[in-house]
């Protein structure tokens, strides 16, 4: 399940966001007459059919994969998590007959429902990424969940609304479109670096990094209200994520490092004082919950957690810091950066929102262990009784393996042709 | 049997999944018979056949296979015990049928978009025609299984062996008819869709073919059903609505062939239709009310009502978005070329 869904995350993020940027690309080109700009898009709606395809197959199987890992968990709550995937599967199927439409009506259909259609991709893609979000902000936060007579009953609404929904959504929405877009302004970069007269890569990088940027500048703020939002909602989680032992007024943020769980403190970090009060309740004296107000066999797995926050916030932050820069030397000087030490740093933080969402992915998932639904029913009440679960394991791991290798070499393999078709300018 | 009156909104939810589980075995059914033809590809117009079915499939299988995400929907929904009943007890051939279902569609994209190399584009296309050729025989194996009566459920626990209820005879040959059916359904809407008369003349071929496979797969089903489903057996044979019944599905097949004999394509394609839906309307009647022959009924599995009237009013608020994008997609990629240019 978790190969599955590491993998499926990635391809989910691209399909969310990668239609947006077509579609850019081709109003670019609706308004600017440029041919460049429909090469782009050309080359986009490829990238996105691959993707797309392997998106939507991992997306089946992770809807088949709930029963088979996991029945006790949909035997019990199907009837609570079902609306919201109920509408991602009407979303998914929007997704799917605009892009077949997209993709193979260029030059059949009119270029006005033709652009309607990759805005329609570009949508439901969202739509379906915010319904998905609804049923893992419900794991993590669950609510119209009571107990009658000793058997669970629920309340639908409630439970596709739970309270954590509003801040999870905006954060995996954000980060879809930021990952994808600094992955391409990466890629990007990389091609420029090797040759710096190719129209194709400079029109790219007019398309994806104005998204790249906003989004990274919007991601930590995005982020601080979650994080406030965690602290009211899940105080244990955020003790999970900052590794703080000892609940205590005033309590310091601590970067890098590593803790020692048994003591409380940590070794070669770099401590702010109060910054963890300051950033859960924006107060500097706050008193931040610490693991031991919580039994020792509900602690999620502390370390793990708090290494996958640590490089979600360093790589969010970096990207951050680098946006910045870019807007600055953009007010500047009135057109995008570059020169050589820009592209090299474009090109190094291509892999950053990718890190960041997958490192983001682990603490939301790992950070709600023991339990699979928080506070309701733990992960290894949900397992179910087929007893070779090693098979299925591997089975998985190695089509996973094998897809991904395909899609790297396919995907170089466009762009490296798109590269070669490219003029220079 | 279960006295527990089945409410009206279970009825229409089972009705929903039976409604897409039909548009699925005809839309995404016929995208594993075109895989079929793929791998069956022979002859002097072997790279013409293969190109067909690629521009067949190519704009909708994505939105075909959405039908079967619906269904699982629906199904863990609407019956959430039942859907974790079925997933433990048929934990291989899912997992099997899952990663078909990823290979196929994969490898299909892989070769679509996979612009230089013929040796390339064969090798997906090889893995491609595979998974479409083994997918559709897991489906009908675990068809066969559901309605064998050997998938034992205790207080919602799967007491039995993981293997026997669908490594059997009689599903292997459900297994083995499903994926003729696929075939059949493939070559006969290939007939329509073609546009060169020769390739045309192949399917057709094809399609008489694995329309007769179909019907010797169907006897060979029911021959071992008395053995492998005896309830679903007993169904078939002794209600009211049976022999009328079969009557009905007979000359649909009938007129499927005689119409691919004439080259009526169209009513052939109507035929084969009708006939795949009365199969599937003949294997759900047969089961119902029960989702896994004999423990588990429909009424037993339903989740609250509450919860299933939810799920309905979703269901009913996106077809107004589903319908009319399907309509466009279909009318834009199966509409019939133009005969001459509007005036």
């Amino acid at each position: 399940m978790g190969i599955s869904l590491g993998f499926h995350i990635v391809f989910a993020a691209v399909g969310v966001a990668l239609p947006a940027l077509m579609v850019i690309a081709d109003v670019l080109h609706a308004r600017t007459g440029d041919a460049t700009y429909l090469q782009l898009s050309r080359r986009l709606a490829k990238g996105t059919s691959i993707l797309f395809a392997v998106g939507a197959v991992s997306g089946t199987v992770l809807s088949f994969e709930l029963g088979l890992l996991w029945p006790r968990f949909m035997g019990t709550f199907g009837e609570a998590i079902g609306l919201p995937f109920a509408l991602e599967g009407f979303a998914f199927f929007t997704e799917a007959i605009f892009l077949g439409i997209y993709l193979y009506g260029r030059g059949k259909v009119s270029p006005r429902l033709h652009l309607a259609a990759g805005i329609a991709v570009a949508i439901s893609g969202a739509a379906s990424a915010f319904f998905v979000t609804l049923v893992n902000a419900f794991m993590n936060n669950p609510a119209g969940v009571a107990m009658d007579g000793g058997k669970l009953t629920f309340d639908p609404l409630a439970a596709m609304f739970s309270p954590s929904w509003a801040y999870q959504a905006v954060h995996v929405l954000i980060a879809s479109y930021q990952a994808t877009a600094w992955a391409m302004v990466g890629i990007h970069a990389l091609f420029l670096l090797r040759d710096p007269r190719r129209a194709l890569h400079r029109k790219a990088l007019r398309v994806a990094l104005p998204v790249a940027c906003l989004t990274a500048l919007l991601q930590p703020l995005s982020g601080d209200r979650s994080a406030k939002h965690v602290a009211q909602a899940q105080p244990l989680k955020l003790a999970a994520l900052e590794a703080h032992l000892h609940s205590a007024p005033g309590a310091d943020l601590h970067v890098g490092g590593w803790p020692d769980l048994a003591t409380g403190e940590f070794h070669g970090a770099i401590a702010i004082p109060h910054g963890l009060s300051f950033l859960a309740f924006g107060d500097i004296h706050a008193s931040v919950t610490g693991l031991e107000a919580f039994p020792r066999d509900e602690w999620p797995p502390v370390l793990a957690v708090r290494t996958a926050f640590q490089v979600m916030v360093g790589a969010g932050s970096a990207l951050a810091a680098l946006a910045l820069a870019v807007l600055v030397w953009l007010l500047r000087k009135r057109r995008l950066p570059d020169g050589r030490p820009w592209l090299i740093a474009l090109a190094l933080a291509g892999p950053l929102g990718f890190v960041s969402l997958e490192a983001g992915w682990l603490v939301t998932e790992w950070g709600r262990q023991p339990w699979i639904v928080r506070g309701v029913m733990r992960t290894s009440e949900a397992l179910t009784s087929f007893p070779y679960q090693a098979a299925p394991f591997w089975l998985f791991g190695v089509v996973y393996a094998l897809l991904g290798v395909a899609v790297a070499y396919l995907l170089a393999r466009q762009l490296v042709y798109a590269h070669r078709a490219s003029e220079r300018a | 049997m279960n006295a527990a009156p089945i409410s009206g909104v279970s009825w229409l939810l089972a009705g929903v999944i039976f409604v897409a589980l039909c548009l699925y075995f005809l839309l995404g059914g016929a995208d594993f018979g075109g895989g079929v033809w793929d791998l069956l590809a022979r002859g002097p117009r072997a790279a013409a056949q293969r190109r067909a079915v690629e521009a067949a499939i190519g704009p909708i299988w994505e939105a075909n296979h959405v039908w079967l995400i619906l269904v699982v929907v629906v199904f863990f929904t609407g019956f959430p015990p039942a859907f974790a009943a079925i997933s433990v007890a048929l934990h291989v051939p899912l997992t099997l049928f899952v990663v078909g279902v990823v290979l196929r569609g994969s490898a299909f994209a892989f070769r679509a978009s996979d612009t230089e190399g013929d040796v390339q584009q064969r090798r997906w296309g090889l893995i491609f025609s595979s998974a479409s050729t083994i997918a559709p025989v897991l489906l009908g194996m675990m068809v066969g299984a559901l309605c064998s009566g050997r998938i034992r459920i205790s207080d919602g626990i799967v007491t039995g062996s993981f293997f026997t209820p669908w490594l059997a005879p009689f599903p292997l040959a459900v297994g083995l008819f499903a994926l003729a059916l696929c075939a059949f359904l493939a070559a006969t809407y290939l007939t329509v869709e073609v546009t060169d008369e020769d390739l045309r003349e192949d399917f057709r071929r094809r399609a008489l073919g694995a329309g007769l496979v179909v019907g010797v797969l169907a006897l060979a089903a029911f021959a071992l059903s008395g053995q492998g489903g005896p309830r679903v057996r007993q169904a078939l044979m002794l209600r009211r609505w049976s022999w009328p019944f079969h009557a009905l599905t007979a000359t649909a097949a009938v007129t499927a062939l005689a119409a691919l004999r004439a080259r009526r394509y169209r009513l052939a394609r109507a035929a084969v239709v009708a006939q795949t839906v009365l199969i599937l309307l003949g294997w759900g009647l047969s089961q119902f009310p029960f989702v896994v022959v004999p423990d588990l009924t429909l009424m037993a599995a339903a989740s609250s009502a509450r919860a299933q009237r939810l799920l309905l009013i979703v269901l009913l608020a996106g077809l107004p978005v589903l319908v009319p994008s399907l309509i466009v997609l279909f009318r834009v990629f199966k509409a019939p070329a133009p005969r001459a240019p509007p005036p």
